[in-house]
């Protein structure tokens, strides 16, 4: 909190905020909706720092402008989600679904995240600095996720597009039902989900996986050695002799 | 063999015409002096070499097939010396209906109570989602998207344009959803509830693929829950989640197939929900299943009465909306939907019958006349139903994707044979048809608002229609079960 530099703002002039001073929106006197409104009546480049928070759900939701927002303690369920171009900081744990449905832009947790992270998410990049629960990256459709800490089961579960990097260990059934996103696993896979294979390690994947690690910030992933888990594609298309596989 | 004939051959001989065999073998007990099985008949002999020839169950488009408890079970009490009839083409009779004026800003208007449902682009053309978005728009009322996202046209065309937010969330981004006049989160239909959606490989071409994220040709099955909340008490968090993303403008609807209608109604209410579309197992996909689709959920006639009495227990009726969907065919229907607690009705199967679905031709514009303008050139497509085993009048090839008159196509050549603008206006001509059906109906009751029929002018022809409905059977006062 040392990094305030106005006091709490009134939403309503949020629109004339200049982009060169911090906003600061206190949940302890104001509702999500508000502040949520404010966030998104914010122009291009503004920063904002929300306090309070007490682990509120939707906070920091459907944003689409390029701001900078500081959520100051933990998050509830959806931080970041819908969201597009804006960086969304999150200092603390989150709930559910962090940065679900996000197009574009950073959500980054600054602790551990609950089930769900970056679920769907089209664009745009999710950090999770500590542990990531079950079905992390769940139908990602493009975004990235980067987890420091360990994933629990199903991660990837269904994931379309998109690449994953887990810092620590991957749970069980990792990338089960994939379609073509990739996961990269520096720690031990427990186990891979139906369809889930591992891969050869290729210069393009290295080149990748060193990328993610730097927009992640995470200095502890050796991008030479990691594990590459991508779809078998075997079922892609209906096939009787599958059916246990379902 | 193609994958198109292994798909067809299990409907090589329709249903209906293999059910009409069965009962006729049944009445005589024998044919050519051969006795036959109840247990196995021939349409189940069928079925089982069937199975047994392509190691796998058949996928079929619309809903259930089979005979069950409708609103053909229904008949109005219209007035006479105890009620006063309206003037049927003099007296007004209202039928605006809003929905979802509980918590948004924007609740939604529409002319009609008569909403046209959630079909994908992807299971429909380009060309079929624009000509229902033109023919509600035509009519004042609204159209749905569906698993696979909102295509320009769709939006373009449509007046007011509900926006479904499914387990898949294909396509789903915070664009098109602030470009919505309703948020529509899908829990499930009544052809497949507890299913996810089926798209088969021939129908994900390449903008279908692209809309989706999905590999060109894959065979689509869609999740059948949703990735980022489980259970009642996460929806409510989500909904608040899409309240938030679209500002509080819009209403909020939750679908649910109709299987523990009284229990999912109220848990869609606790959840936030402004409107609950409850989809009756006669409720149409363009992909699923048979065994889905004739053996699970319950029938729309139940469905509408649990629905409206949830509603009515917690005190909520007319501030929670409910629309009902799932063999909705003609105004008789819509009446009856209305004076069972419906504030609206949605329609999938009988607005593509319309635009043509199962027509033995199809119809483009004659040269020199504007698109839509006209009756145009009709065009024989008999021959394409039968090689597909199937007939105009009994097709539901749907999944296939090789539909004849250019509905639940994605190939290009098929798709064009359906004009945007006659389609629009074949559609709006049927849904202005049920209007009136409903408002004659309506007036006959002496009601001036279609919203105030109500189940105390209903009975029914059958006790099951009696009980499910829980109107008294005809020339009684007696309601089983009560």
């Amino acid at each position: 909190m040392g990094e305030l530099t106005t006091a709490v703002h009134d939403p309503d002039s949020a629109d004339s905020a200049d982009s060169a001073d911090e906003v600061v929106f206190d949940l302890a006197v104001m509702s999500t909706r508000h502040v949520n409104a404010a966030l998104r009546a914010l122009p291009a480049g503004a920063r904002a720092q929300v306090v309070n928070p007490a682990g509120r759900h939707n906070l920091a939701v459907g944003l689409s402008r390029a701001i900078r927002v500081r959520i100051a303690g933990p998050a509830g369920y959806y931080v970041g989600g819908l969201g597009a171009a804006a960086d969304v900081d999150v200092d603390g744990p989150a709930g559910w679904g962090v940065g679900e449905n996000l197009m574009s832009g950073t959500v980054r947790v600054r602790g551990a995240a609950s089930q769900s992270a970056a679920a769907s998410a089209h664009g745009g990049l999710v950090v999770v600095e500590g542990d990531a629960s079950l079905r992390a990256g769940i139908s990602l459709k493009g975004g990235r996720l980067a987890v420091a800490g360990d994933v629990g089961r199903y991660c990837a579960f269904l994931a379309q597009a998109g690449t994953i990097l887990v810092g620590g260990d991957a749970g069980e059934a990792l990338g089960d039902s994939l379609y073509e996103a990739v996961i990269y696993v520096a720690g031990r896979v427990r186990g891979l989900g139906t369809d889930a294979r591992v891969e050869d390690l290729t210069d393009a994947d290295v080149a990748a996986v060193r990328a993610l690690a730097a927009d992640a910030g995470f200095d502890h992933v050796d991008p030479q050695n990691v594990t590459r888990v991508a779809s078998a594609r075997s079922l892609y298309h209906f096939d009787t002799a599958q059916h246990a596989a379902y | 063999m193609s994958r198109y004939e292994m798909m067809s051959r299990y409907e090589m001989m329709s249903r209906y015409e293999m059910m009409s065999r069965y009962e006729m073998m049944s009445r005589d007990d024998a044919i050519d002096g051969s006795p036959v099985h109840h247990t196995f008949g021939p349409p189940v002999i069928a079925g089982i070499r069937e199975r047994a020839e392509l190691g796998r169950y058949p996928i079929r488009g619309w809903g259930a097939r089979r005979a069950v408890p409708d609103f053909d079970d229904l008949l109005l009490l219209t007035a006479s010396a105890s009620r006063y009839p309206l003037e049927g083409y003099r007296e007004r009779c209202d039928t605006r209906t809003v929905l979802g004026a509980r918590r948004a800003a924007r609740p939604v208007v529409l002319d009609i109570p008569i909403t046209i449902a959630g079909m994908s682009f992807g299971s429909l053309s380009a060309n079929a989602k624009e000509a229902l978005g033109r023919a509600a728009s035509q009519v004042g009322t609204s159209t749905t998207t569906g698993d696979g996202g909102m295509t320009p046209e769709e939006r373009s065309a449509s007046r007011t344009l509900v926006y479904q937010c499914l387990p898949s969330r294909y396509g789903f981004n915070p664009v098109d959803l602030r470009a919505a006049d309703a948020v529509e989160i899908v829990l499930g239909q009544g052809a497949k509830p507890g299913g996810g959606g089926m798209l088969l490989g021939q129908k994900v071409g390449a903008r279908v693929a692209g809309m989706r994220t999905l590999p060109e040709g894959v065979d689509q099955r869609s999740a059948s829950r949703h990735p980022d909340w489980t259970g009642p008490d996460d929806l409510k968090i989500k909904i608040e989640e899409i309240r938030e993303a679209t500002d509080w403008q819009v209403p909020v609807y939750v679908k649910i197939g109709a299987t523990r209608v009284d229990h999912d109604v109220r848990l869609a209410v606790a959840a936030g929900a402004d409107v609950v579309v409850v989809d009756g197992m006669q409720g149409g996909t363009g992909a699923t299943q048979d065994a889905f689709i004739e053996h699970t959920g319950i029938p729309t006639l139940a469905a509408v009465r649990l629905a409206a009495d949830a509603l009515a227990d917690l005190g909520l009726t007319g501030d929670v909306g409910l629309i009902i969907s799932g063999g909705v065919r003609t105004g008789a229907d819509v009446a009856k939907a209305l004076a069972l607690g419906a504030d609206a009705v949605s329609l999938g199967v009988a607005p593509l019958i319309a635009l043509g679905c199962n027509a033995p031709t199809y119809r483009l514009p004659a040269a020199g006349e504007p698109a839509g303008a006209g009756a145009g050139i009709e065009v024989d497509v008999s021959a394409e139903y039968t090689a597909l085993g199937t007939a105009p009048g009994h097709c539901t090839h749907c999944h296939t994707g090789a539909c004849p008159v250019g509905i639940t196509t994605q190939d290009d050549a098929l798709a064009a044979r359906l004009d945007p603008a006659l389609g629009a206006r074949r559609v709006a001509n049927y849904l202005r048809a049920l209007a009136m059906e409903t408002t004659m109906l309506a007036r006959a009751c002496g009601k001036s608002d279609v919203h105030r029929l109500e189940p105390e002018d209903l009975v029914a022809l059958t006790v099951e229609a009696a009980a499910m409905a829980r109107v008294p059977l005809a020339g009684t006062d007696w309601i089983p079960g009560r």
